[in-house]
């Protein structure tokens, strides 16, 4: 079975995001990118199917800008076979939104004909929480996300899902959709020797127009701002005068 | 112009506090008809008819809903969707589940976590874990929108609406649902909470849990936890406050052993009151407190669990 995993390059998790003054977007340039942390475990869980003879072969599929190469890159080092980058964008400030990426990837699933596809649960950057399900909504594939646990048994896969009461388990048909929660797994840094090697393996460079789709987007973005700050609080000498402040001072006590 | 609203029903019971939440939302966009979808759901469509500002109620019955697998209960929506130029819903893991996918079979963009509404098709939500927060007009003719229900507050109650039922759409039967492990607890639902107790990683063990848990008890508290805390087999999962786990704005957030990673401040920082317990006086927590005690949490928590008595 080939197992799809499609990865965004994000703005890394650890650094600290910058609006513009513009009130355009958040300042993308110059500044540390990676794999989306959700990808990564979705990455990561493929390469075990394989280790584990339940998978044959692991694509990674990315869309977005050129520079979204360096993420496939890090995609093979870490043991996916090959890799498709869907250059859909120009500029690092362009974000492609779910629906398209959506219609890029049933392309690619038309082309490809994988029987499972594993993905992050959310981008870190648009924190949108939807691509997975819009796939699975296209290509008609039954659909698991939040996934803490994914267990493929033949015709089916068992997925335990992380919801808001708790954890609830469903068994889905096979081929599947299946989005990924943070505690499925710890995923693996690439080796050096696995980064070389990676450089060797097959990386297909396509375009939306290839694939017939059209990714225009259907939000327009009018403008981005920082948050309300909060007012700098005060700091309290003992549990004492803590407790005195929430009674007397706060009131929510 | 009329909208669509999905309640949060679990088990045959409506979710009050996250409906109501919503339809406060919903009634800026147009008259709205809240869709309760179950196994059994006419009690909580009965419910829902009493939250004012709703104009009707639809109830679907069916097994096939009952656990609000992702294909039939999109289908269903799909079903409706006709009547409707907006089609919404409280932005809970259920929610995130099925409303997308309604998205794209109408091939329209979802709009995730709407945090505030400008008008009918212009909306506020907040990116990279709330570090940022865009305005985006949508340029379809239906818009799918899920509410961040703790920028809203929840509506009152009114004159009951009435209630009708709908047949359920054809259900794809592309899953089954095996079992669901919830917590049972006697404490206020963490997003509905008036205050919030959080544990993290300084907690240190499962047991030690036990200290936020009983100073939760005595404020009458929800619980919450750090993903390092739940990572770490302190707490159950669905405790987990921040970007990826659930969003709080409780009047007083106590944040005890958690460090203030930007991904947890996602989930809390617009709590009305917020205090930090931490041993560590550089920890980033402090920076959004509004009251800050230096101290180790295993002297300072039962301290505070006493005082308050
Ligand atoms: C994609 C992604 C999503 C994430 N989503 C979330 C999320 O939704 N929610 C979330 O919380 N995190 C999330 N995280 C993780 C986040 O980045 C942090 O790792 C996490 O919040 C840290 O938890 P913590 O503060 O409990 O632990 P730490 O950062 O380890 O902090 C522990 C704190 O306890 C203090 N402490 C230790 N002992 C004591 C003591 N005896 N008395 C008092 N204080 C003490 C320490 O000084 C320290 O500040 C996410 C990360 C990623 C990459």
């Amino acid at each position: 079975m080939k197992v799809l995993v499609p990865v965004k390059r994000v703005i890394d998790y650890n650094v600290k995001v910058r609006v513009k003054a513009d009130g355009t977007g958040v300042d993308l340039a110059n500044v540390k990118m990676s794999m989306n942390p959700f990808d990564e475990i979705a990455l990561e869980e493929a390469i075990r199917m394989k280790e584990a003879g339940t998978a044959s072969e692991v694509v990674a599929v990315s869309i977005g800008v050129k520079q979204a190469q360096e993420t496939l890159r890090t995609a093979l080092a870490m043991g996916a076979d090959r890799a498709i980058l869907i250059v859909a964008a120009d500029d690092v400030h362009t974000d492609i939104e779910p629906l398209a990426v959506a219609k890029l990837l049933k392309a690619v699933i038309d082309a490809e004909q994988p029987g499972l596809v594993i993905g992050g649960k959310q981008a870190i950057d648009n924190d949108m929480n939807a691509t997975g399900q819009m796939l699975s909504a296209l290509v008609g594939w039954s659909q698991a996300t939040f996934a803490s646990e994914l267990k493929v048994e033949g015709e089916h896969a068992v997925v335990t899902r992380e919801v808001d009461g708790g954890l609830q388990t469903i068994k889905v048909k096979m081929p599947a959709i299946v989005t990924v929660d943070l505690r499925l797994n710890e995923p693996r840094y690439a080796s050096l020797p696995n980064i070389m090697k990676a450089k060797k393996k097959p990386l297909e460079e396509k375009t939306p127009a290839d694939y017939g789709v059209d990714v225009s987007p259907r939000l327009t973005v009018l403008k981005t701002v920082e948050p309300a700050e909060r007012a700098a609080g005060v700091m309290v000498g003992s549990v004492d005068e803590l407790v005195a402040k929430l009674k007397d001072e706060a009131g929510v006590l | 112009m009329a909208v669509l609203l999905l309640a949060e029903v679990t088990d045959g019971a409506l979710a009050l506090d996250a409906t109501s939440k919503a339809v406060t939302a919903a009634t800026q966009l147009g008259e709205v008809t809240v869709l309760c979808a179950g196994a059994h759901a006419a009690d909580a469509g009965q419910d829902a008819a009493k939250i004012d500002g709703v104009a009707r109620v639809l109830v679907a019955e069916d097994p096939a809903l009952g656990h609000r697998l992702a294909e039939p209960t999109a289908a269903l929506i799909v079903s409706l969707a006709g009547d409707y130029e907006h089609i919404a819903a409280p932005a809970t893991t259920d929610a995130k589940n099925i409303l997308p996918r309604v998205a794209a079979l109408l091939d329209v963009m979802v709009i995730s976590d709407v945090s505030g509404i400008v008008d009918g098709s212009t909306f506020e939500r907040p990116i990279y874990a709330g570090n940022a927060v865009q305005t985006v007009q949508s340029a379809d003719p239906k818009k799918v929108l899920t509410i961040r229900t703790s920028t809203f507050d929840a509506a009152g109650s009114g004159n009951p609406a009435p209630v009708e039922t709908v047949a359920m759409a054809d259900n794809p039967g592309l899953s089954e649902w095996v079992e669901d492990k919830l917590a049972a607890s006697d404490r206020p639902e963490l997003t509905s909470a008036r205050i919030v107790v959080s544990g993290g990683r300084g907690v240190g063990s499962e047991e030690n849990f036990a200290l936020i848990e009983k100073l939760a008890d005595k404020l009458g508290a929800a619980v919450g936890a750090s993903r390092a805390a739940v990572d770490s087999g302190y707490a159950p999962n669905d405790w987990q406050v921040g970007q990826t786990g659930k969003v709080v704005a409780p009047e007083l957030y106590i944040a005890i052993g958690i460090s203030g990673a930007i991904q947890h401040l996602a989930g809390m920082k617009d709590s009305k009151v917020i205090v930090a317990i931490n041993k560590d006086e550089e920890a980033p927590i402090f920076q959004v407190a509004d009251y800050g005690l230096v101290a180790d949490l295993f002297e300072a928590v039962p301290e505070l669990e006493q005082k308050l008595g």
